[in-house]
């Protein structure tokens, strides 16, 4: 049992970034799958969390969720699947409730670029500020505003074409 | 690009991406602590209890029982006290605490007088509060003892004031019975739920008698 200075109890960091982590995981890999990259990126926290940097918790507990998101993209290129076509991008929800609307975003969402979408989801589903996106993903409060501008560009290219049609 | 019909408003991408999240959240969060105890990475499991009393807190480390949070008790607190002293990989697991849980039901119900419950004694202070501590675990249902009582079990008869204030201290109230200790004169003397919380456990064991 080792003594770990000054921090919250883990239950309460739990608590206080489960949601914002869930839903920036369901924009990165589709909501499938984002309960496991759920399950192992609070189980990678545990496991660091002498290592965590007191002041900027939610950009931590992002980055760690970032890189499960990663490895969930490169296990499932590698992993061959009984399948033609490989599922390139997290595939949107099942139609379940969901307006034929929402099923445009997130398509357009799984279509972006990794860096796009990570900026996207850290700034629309996690609700990160820009100062705390840029520490997840380790670059300029800048860049990162950069980055979420040019999603939204994006995004709106994509579903003005669809509409286009 | 139409700003109306073709755009796509950031609120509506909120919208979509965010849905339900806090339910989705919540159920996800409820299977960490499952998978942090097969991991091996919890060091203390705590759940609530209820009682006639309101809702209580129960924690729980590999060794056994460390704290018990009184009723209607500010659970923040009680989490502060398990990550301070123990450490801060503290999850709620209610599984781990079944049998605490049981027990705590029982006695309240009154069906129980004695806890068969392992314990941490990790927070309970070393020396003559510890000892002090120990004396009273041995206090069974329904009887009592003073502080002057206790603090000689202790080591030290005169030391009746330091003996309230290490009942004071108690990490684990109910299980180890610092209500059965009372100021001399059959004067009830204070108690960390309050001395109302007090009579009613000691009318509940039939110490006292109630009005």
């Amino acid at each position: 049992m080792s003594a770990i200075a000054a921090r919250p109890p883990f239950q309460r960091f739990l608590d206080e970034h489960r949601a914002p982590v869930l839903g920036f995981l369901r924009a990165m890999v589709g909501p499938n799958d984002a309960e496991d990259c759920f399950q192992e990126t609070f189980i990678a926290a545990l496991r660091a969390y002498e290592e965590m940097d007191g002041r900027h918790p939610r950009a931590w507990v992002m980055t760690i969720a970032r890189r499960k998101a990663i490895d969930h993209h490169r296990a499932r290129a590698r992993r061959p699947e009984p399948r033609d076509e490989l599922p390139e991008h997290p595939a949107p929800p099942a139609s379940g409730g969901l307006g034929e609307l929402d099923g445009e975003v997130w398509a357009a969402v799984a279509a972006l670029s990794d860096v796009q979408r990570s900026a996207i989801a850290l700034r629309y589903a996690a609700d990160l500020s820009y100062r705390e996106i840029g520490e997840a993903l380790d670059c300029s409060e800048a860049a990162a505003r950069r980055r979420v501008a040019d999603g939204v560009a994006a995004l709106r290219g994509m579903i003005d074409r669809e509409e286009a049609r | 690009m139409s700003a109306q019909h073709g755009d796509i408003g950031i609120a509506r991408i909120k919208d979509v991406l965010r849905g339900d999240g806090e339910d989705r959240a919540a159920a996800a969060a409820a299977r960490v602590a499952e998978l942090a105890e097969r991991e091996q990475l919890l060091d203390v499991a705590y759940a609530s209890y209820d009682s006639p009393l309101g809702t209580g807190y129960v924690a729980a480390t590999e060794r056994g029982i460390v704290a018990v949070a009184l009723p209607n008790r500010d659970p923040d607190e009680f989490l502060e006290k398990l990550a301070d002293g123990i450490s801060p990989r503290v999850l709620e697991l209610p599984a781990r605490l079944d049998q605490a849980r049981r027990e705590l039901d029982q006695y309240f119900a009154g069906s129980r007088r004695r806890f068969e419950l392992d314990l941490d004694w990790t927070l309970v202070p070393p020396g003559f509060y510890g000892r002090v501590l120990r004396a009273t675990a041995k206090l069974p249902f329904g009887a009592t003892k003073t502080y002057a009582e206790v603090a000689g079990e202790a080591g030290n008869a005169r030391a009746y004031r330091a003996a309230g204030t290490a009942l004071g201290t108690n990490p684990i109230p109910l299980v180890v019975p610092c209500h059965r200790v009372l100021r001399s004169g059959g004067v009830l003397g204070n108690y960390g739920g309050g001395p109302e919380m007090k009579r009613f456990l000691l009318e509940h064991e039939g110490v006292i008698r109630g009005d």
